[in-house]
């Protein structure tokens, strides 16, 4: 069993967190993992930036961008990462557009994650069905735990097949939307939640997008296993930097 | 080996649908319906009759008396420049703005570089009487003022992409993001055969008007439906895909695509993807693209601002891999000098993009009696700033 597997038979609503690596300085990234495991967070998404991030909002933008420019890049981040496991046990996750990751070379990529104890990735813009021809395989190989989107607009049918390929968790956007377009959650967001609860998935359920503070997280887990923050966590980092986040998620829940 | 695309998106082993889920519903849709809808009786009639009515089809097939005689070749110009809005990009606006239509959608968004795309979506969401909002890279609006006027008059909303580096691969994401943002209402008007599955596909289609009257035009001007040669610039490549489409499996008709080198091919500013491009993702298609070592999308650049994306078609892409097409790339002066001397031998001013199709002649020679057909994809009005800067007029 890996580490995301094993953390969700504990019996508590995951609280994850998303943060873009090299951002707000390039030598961030271990200093921050460490800062969130001593203050409880279950998990977290390791986010590889990219040039042309087109899933998501300004505010992930700006620090993918600002990370570019700090000289953020595949191979700096894994030398960052390389010990991490001496110091933080909690599920960690990359998660970046597929070029990145293609240029790497997948089988490589796969590698040095597993070297590095990374346990799942997130990339958005790799089609179930490419997943399932050409990367399944490589995946597992590696012990990597492969995690799908789905979205209001997700049909059932999709939903069934996305949930039979995954083994780690399904990550229910929480509406039509790019990342931090949106504060709170409406009726059309309870009664997606409420569905998608009733279907009795096989894997657990992890809600992104739209959570910000602890009302919403508490909406969101209200049915779901678990959620994500990614922009207004990246929000509070370039107002008050490291040292604001232990107030921030002491504040959540 | 077949060179269109396959029942899966593929041309070769370029294509595909590289789409976040937030995505799928959209493209998905458009998937499923895109061949039915092009195939119904009542879409053709009215397509062909807007073509004919409206942007004034067929273009004239002109031999290019002068201009073969300074070459020692045989060369006509596909006249596409004489399309209403001054360039090829109409034909697809017009068939997208219908399918958007049979697919009941109220919003028609698209992303522009130079503007040309923009206003050719702008003028059939006026015809239409739709809501238009259109994508322009920050720096772009400053350098194309004219065109965003031109949107303005016509009713549409031009956003600035203030994101990433501020021209036509930012708009392109703005406009991706925005159809996240509205999954139902909308329809995204592509402006290349670039973008996932079945964009690239759905606009070579549109665009294959331009080889279907080659194919008529040249058998009752020369008695042959096939010339040696079709040769067409590549930016995305619509203009080039639309005058390769009838002609992808017949070997016999050479295939020559003109890329834009900008300040020369290792100068660290061009656009000229085949020579400097790897495979990769961009924008939901699995193609060619410049690139850093570590898969960031890089900037190009070229003097035409239609020619410099950062990537190429994934058909083009497939033509350049498997040797079926010839991938020139010319530099901006080589395409300026072309440009002026097409006005001055033919009385016809080119835009800069097609500058650069007619620039190869220079270095590629041709047999005498071979019929080369240059796709005359825009006309220079909206590049007339740049002429006279460069030459000083």
């Amino acid at each position: 069993m890996n580490r995301i597997q094993k953390i969700f038979s504990e019996d508590k609503k995951l609280l994850s967190i998303y943060f873009t690596a090299g951002y707000p300085a390039i030598n961030d990234t271990v200093p921050i993992l460490q800062e969130l495991e001593k203050n409880g967070v279950d998990m977290v998404e390791i986010g590889l930036p990219f040039s042309d991030p087109l899933a998501d909002g300004p505010t992930i933008q700006a620090s993918s961008t600002e990370a570019l420019k700090n000289g953020m890049t595949t191979r700096l981040l894994f030398e960052q990462l390389k010990d991490i496991r001496k110091t933080v046990s909690i599920p960690l996750i990359l998660m970046g557009y597929f070029n990145p990751v293609l240029q790497y070379g997948v089988e490589a990529f796969c590698a040095k994650c597993k070297e590095t104890g990374i346990d799942g990735l997130i990339l958005p813009d790799l089609p179930l069905a490419e997943y399932k021809e050409h990367y399944k395989t490589i995946f597992e190989k590696y012990g990597l735990v492969n995690i799908f989107l789905i979205t209001p607009q997700t049909s059932e049918s999709r939903i069934r097949q996305i949930d039979k390929a995954s083994n780690g968790f399904v990550y229910m956007v929480s509406s039509a939307s790019t990342t931090g377009a949106r504060q709170g959650f409406g009726e059309v967001q309870r009664s997606y939640f409420e569905r998608i609860a009733a279907m009795q998935l096989k894997n657990p359920q992890i809600v992104g997008f739209g959570i910000s503070n602890a009302e919403t997280f508490l909406a969101a887990t209200k049915d779901a296993d678990g959620a994500i923050i990614g922009s207004a966590f990246i929000k509070m980092l370039s107002e008050k930097g490291i040292g604001g986040i232990e107030n921030f998620i002491h504040s959540l829940r | 080996m077949k060179y269109n695309v396959d029942e899966k998106g593929y041309y070769g082993e370029f294509g595909g649908a590289y789409i976040p889920e937030m995505l799928f519903p959209n493209v998905e849709e458009l998937r499923l319906n895109y061949l039915q809808v092009m195939r119904e009786a009542s879409f053709q009639k009215e397509f062909k009759q807007l073509l004919k009515a409206y942007v004034g089809r067929p273009t004239p097939l002109y031999f290019a008396k002068r201009f073969s005689e300074k070459y020692n070749t045989k060369i006509y110009l596909k006249r596409e420049d004489l399309c209403h809005t001054g360039a090829h990009k109409v034909n697809n606006t017009i068939g997208q703005i219908l399918m958007a239509k049979r697919l009941n959608k109220t919003r028609i968004i698209a992303e522009t570089g130079a503007g040309q795309h923009g206003v050719a979506t702008a003028t059939v969401c006026a015809l239409m009487g739709l809501e238009c909002i259109v994508y322009m890279g920050e720096i772009d609006i400053e350098r194309q003022a004219p065109n965003v006027a031109r949107m303005k008059m016509l009713g549409a909303k031009v956003v600035p992409a203030t994101s990433g580096s501020r021209t036509l691969k930012d708009a392109t994401n703005e406009a991706i993001r925005d159809w996240i943002n509205n999954p139902t209402n909308t329809h995204y008007i592509i402006g290349s055969v670039v973008g996932p599955h079945p964009y690239p596909d759905m606009v070579a289609r549109f665009q294959s008007v331009i080889s279907k009257e080659i194919k008529q035009q040249l058998t009752e001007k020369e008695g042959r439906e096939h010339p040696d040669y079709v040769v067409a610039c590549v930016g995305g490549g619509s203009n080039a895909a639309g005058a390769y489409y009838e002609y992808l499996d017949t070997p016999e008709v050479g295939i020559i695509a003109v890329e834009a080198a900008g300040k020369g091919i290792h100068s660290g500013e061009s656009a000229a993807t085949s020579a400097l491009g790897r495979m990769g993702i961009i924008h939901g298609s699995k193609t060619l693209l410049m690139q850093t070592a570590d898969g960031q999308i890089t900037e190009p650049y070229s003097i035409s601002a239609g020619l410099d994306y950062p990537g190429v078609g994934p058909m083009h892409a497939h033509l350049y891999a498997s040797g079926r097409g010839e991938f020139i790339s010319v530099t901006d002066d080589d395409a300026m000098q072309a440009g002026l001397e097409l006005s001055k031998l033919e009385g016809i001013i080119p835009a800069i993009e097609t500058s650069h199709a007619l620039a190869i002649f220079k270095s590629r020679k041709f047999k005498e009696d071979d019929l080369v057909i240059v796709n005359l994809s825009g006309r220079g009005d909206k590049d007339l700033n740049t002429y006279i800067d460069y030459f000083n007029l």
